[in-house]
């Protein structure tokens, strides 16, 4: 059953955007808006232009035509303070996020440190506090390359909440994981929801989507063919296309 | 609780970064501009040669008077290496399935061989070389003479023998052992495995590093002017001196520089081209 | 007692290692080895740093520094490192300003021993910029992306995430790259400089003992490069990252 709280104004606002590379169009007029407070999923097949949507909202990646306007940011203008987007965006990725070099505890505390030069003694508190909420406590002096994949995301989740986002994006975060510890991550990523982060998600778990998601979207060719509540979406899709990917992926 | 794979890609290898299909790579369009500087400040050099040489007949002339000599002195370089790279390959493909051997005896030996002369300096090694070659040798009954640059050849060809040897290793080695096992399960021995089935795949990724080592193996042919053979760098040191002006040195350098460009350069596109075609790892 | 041990094989066997025993030999020997240290430190300090400045300029957003650093790497991989020395030296040493001795003559600017650190230096650089180059390549593009999601600006991403990362992978090249630096010193006899080579020779053309100073010599060289391997092995270990395979 999705979120319980109300949803507020919307805070991501995407009106249509358009990106290509090179010659290939990979989003074509994508728009949407997500409200505070909701946590949507995006699926569709690969290819279609979904983690590319992603790097756009934290402008990753500059977009050719349209708009993205993130709690009061224009994202695609180019005089965006790019530090005060990325304060309010924060985006765990599917692979690679952590920094091997440093531990867990290090990895949660380094942008605070480096980036908004927070009070070094504040920063360790409220890291301590994030590894904790992920259930990882017992691994703060433990590296990356002793962690499992699924406790290196949840150390990546904690890593992007240290900044305080008003938006979290998740680009397809338990692909390359085991069906153990995909749920996990899961887990985490669901109680954050509940607790009333926005979130966006790319992603291929469908139950997951049913479960938590607010609103989904399906993504094909670079367009949104089509989106609805999840109870809507998938007992009863309209489109031909979204039929015919979730009768491949269900 | 078990932890699942990490693989944590940093030491992923290093891989060159595709080539545009038409059109130049940048890559090509600045050594091309290596070559090219080189070009200008060789022109550039025998302008300010002639500005600078007054009464006296022009620079260029001059240049051009030692040219085909220099040139020769070059080609006479390239024989060496050639030479070199032959005896080299040979001795250190030797040394280097020796290494890979069943005796710990032969093992060793050769272990130990190759280590010294890669980690001896290549001037060392030719002056070795130089010196403790007899000037002649009485092989069967045949008084063979061993003039200096036969001796030059040998001394240029034991650090070669020793990265071959090295190469070849790491070539043998980095074939799968599931290789090996089938090969044994299919009733093969040790020595056909080796010949037969081994070397032909290991000897496509030795061909980079093998091509590399002849770069450098050509460069390094420069140092038997340092124990008395005439080669292209002696020849342009004499030229200078007979020209005697200074002003020539610039661009009579700078041509012999070119010249090894020339040379080296197509060389090491060219492995590049083959570690590319090859996705050698590492 | 060593003294007294090789005058007596000289003596008896023929085998001259005059070094052990005499003092003006063994002084030349140590004078030789102590330059040849000298050299191979300096010329693997200022190729460090070129190889750091290189990387700079070969990561920049302009094409000019970029194009610049590629023809650099090019021109030094692909010429012979003693025809560069020899360019240096007599070419582009014989334009500099000459200045006074302090003894009534003139001496040039820059020495031969200056003149080989530049060499050297220039030469091993080139192949330092392209062996950081890959390094930086091999750090994954991802976790570039969340240090910049994270406000990492480009300087600060460089030095807390790339740099430490990057050099780490690059050790082993590096290592090599630098034990060829090592055994290209000997070039520098080419110019006269009283490194350990030369040394060697002027001994060996006194004492007639060719065959004993190329031993000696082979030996001390191989030793030389085995204490810079055991260095950079302990450096590599201290680097070390748990959990990380190589």
């Amino acid at each position: 059953m999705a979120s319980v709280h109300r949803l507020g104004e919307p805070v991501v606002v995407v009106d249509g955007v358009e990106k290509s590379f090179g010659a290939t169009p990979v989003l074509r007029h994508v728009s949407m808006a997500v409200r505070r407070g909701e946590t949507v999923c995006i699926i569709g097949p690969s290819g279609s232009g979904k983690s590319t949507l992603l790097r756009c909202v934290n402008a990753l990646t500059p977009i050719d035509k349209g708009s993205i306007v993130v709690a009061g940011r224009e994202v695609h203008d180019p005089a965006l303070d790019k530090l005060a987007l990325r304060r309010d965006v924060g985006i765990v990725f599917q692979q690679y996020n952590l920094f091997p070099h440093r531990t867990a505890l290090q990895n949660v505390m380094m942008a605070p440190l480096h980036v908004l030069k927070q009070d070094k003694a504040e920063v360790e508190a409220r890291a301590r506090r994030l590894l904790d909420k992920v259930g990882l406590s017992a691994k703060l002096a433990a590296y990356p390359g002793e962690l499992s994949g699924g406790q290196q995301q949840r150390v990546a989740i904690a890593r992007s909440l240290a900044m305080g986002p008003k938006v979290m994006l998740f680009d397809e975060v338990t692909a390359a994981l085991d069906p153990e510890t995909k749920k996990e991550v899961l887990v985490t990523i669901r109680d954050l929801a509940a607790e009333g982060m926005t979130c966006i998600l790319v992603t291929h778990e469908m139950g997951f989507a049913r479960e938590v998601a607010d609103h989904v979207y399906f993504t094909d060719g670079g367009v949104i063919v089509e989106d609805g509540a999840p109870a809507e979406l998938f007992a009863a899709p309209r489109e031909p296309r979204t039929k015919a990917f979730l009768e491949q992926v269900l | 609780m078990k932890g699942a794979a990490t693989d944590l890609p940093v030491l992923r290898p290093f891989r060159a970064p595709p080539v545009a299909a038409t059109g130049w790579s940048p890559v090509a369009l600045a050594s091309a501009g290596a070559g090219a500087t080189l070009a200008i400040l060789f022109a550039g050099s025998l302008a300010f040669a002639q500005a600078a040489g007054g009464a006296r007949e022009p620079a260029y002339v001059a240049v051009m008077r030692w040219t085909p000599l220099i040139v020769q002195g070059f080609l006479f370089n390239l024989s060496i290496s050639v030479l070199s790279m032959a005896l080299g390959t040979a001795v250190g493909a030797m040394f280097g399935l020796g290494q890979l051997s069943q005796g710990a005896a032969t093992r060793r030996l050769s272990w130990a061989a190759t280590q010294f002369f890669r980690n001896a300096p290549w001037l060392v090694l030719l002056f070795y070389a130089m010196f403790l070659l007899p000037f002649e040798m009485r092989v069967a009954g045949v008084t063979i003479s061993f003039p200096a640059w036969a001796k030059a050849v040998v001394g240029l060809a034991l650090p070669v023998a020793a990265n071959v040897s090295e190469i070849v290793r790491g070539g043998v080695r980095s074939i799968p052992l599931a290789q090996w096992e089938s090969a044994e399960s299919l009733a093969f021995t040790r020595r056909q495995t080796l010949w037969m089935i081994i070397l032909p795949q290991a000897v496509k990724r030795m061909t980079p590093p093998w091509m590399n080592l002849y770069a450098i193996l050509t460069m390094a042919t420069t140092l038997i002017s340092v124990v008395g053979i005439q080669d292209g760098l002696t020849i342009t040191r004499a030229a200078l001196v007979a020209e005697s002006r200074p002003e020539l040195m610039m661009p009579m350098y700078l041509l012999l520089l070119l010249l090894f460009f020339a040379y080296c350069y197509p060389i090491a596109r060219a492995t590049l081209a083959l570690e590319r075609r090859f996705h050698v790892k590492g | 007692m060593i003294a007294a041990f090789f005058e007596r094989l000289n003596e008896t066997q023929g085998v001259n290692f005059s070094i052990f025993y005499d003092a003006f030999d063994r002084g030349r020997f140590l004078t030789g080895l102590w330059t040849t240290i000298y050299l191979c430190a300096a010329s693997i300090l200022a190729s460090l740093a070129l190889g750091l400045i290189g990387l700079w300029f070969s990561e920049s957003r302009s094409k000019l520094p970029r194009l610049a650093m590629r023809a650099y790497v090019q021109f030094f991989r692909n010429t012979p490192p003693l025809v560069q020395l020899s360019f240096l030296y007599f070419a582009v040493g014989g334009l500099l300003p000459a200045i006074p001795d302090g003894a009534g003559g003139r001496m040039p600017l820059i020495g031969g021993a200056g003149w080989a650190i530049i060499a050297f230096s220039l030469f091993a650089g080139a192949f330092n910029v392209e062996i950081f180059r890959a390094g930086v390549e091999a750090v994954p593009p991802t976790m570039i992306e969340a240090a910049e999601s994270l406000g990492y600006g480009r300087f600060q991403l460089y030095r807390e995430i790339v740099l430490p990362l990057a050099f780490r992978v690059s050790l082993p090249a590096l290592g090599n790259n630098l034990v060829n630096l090592v055994k290209t010193t000997t070039l520098a006899y080419a110019i006269a400089v009283p490194e350990l080579l030369y040394a060697a020779s002027q001994i060996w053309s006194e004492s007639f003992n060719v065959r004993e100073m190329m031993n000696v010599l082979l030996v001390t060289y191989v030793a030389l490069v085995a204490g810079l391997v055991w260095c950079l092995g302990r450096w590599e270990k201290a680097m070390r990252i748990p959990g990380y395979s190589s």
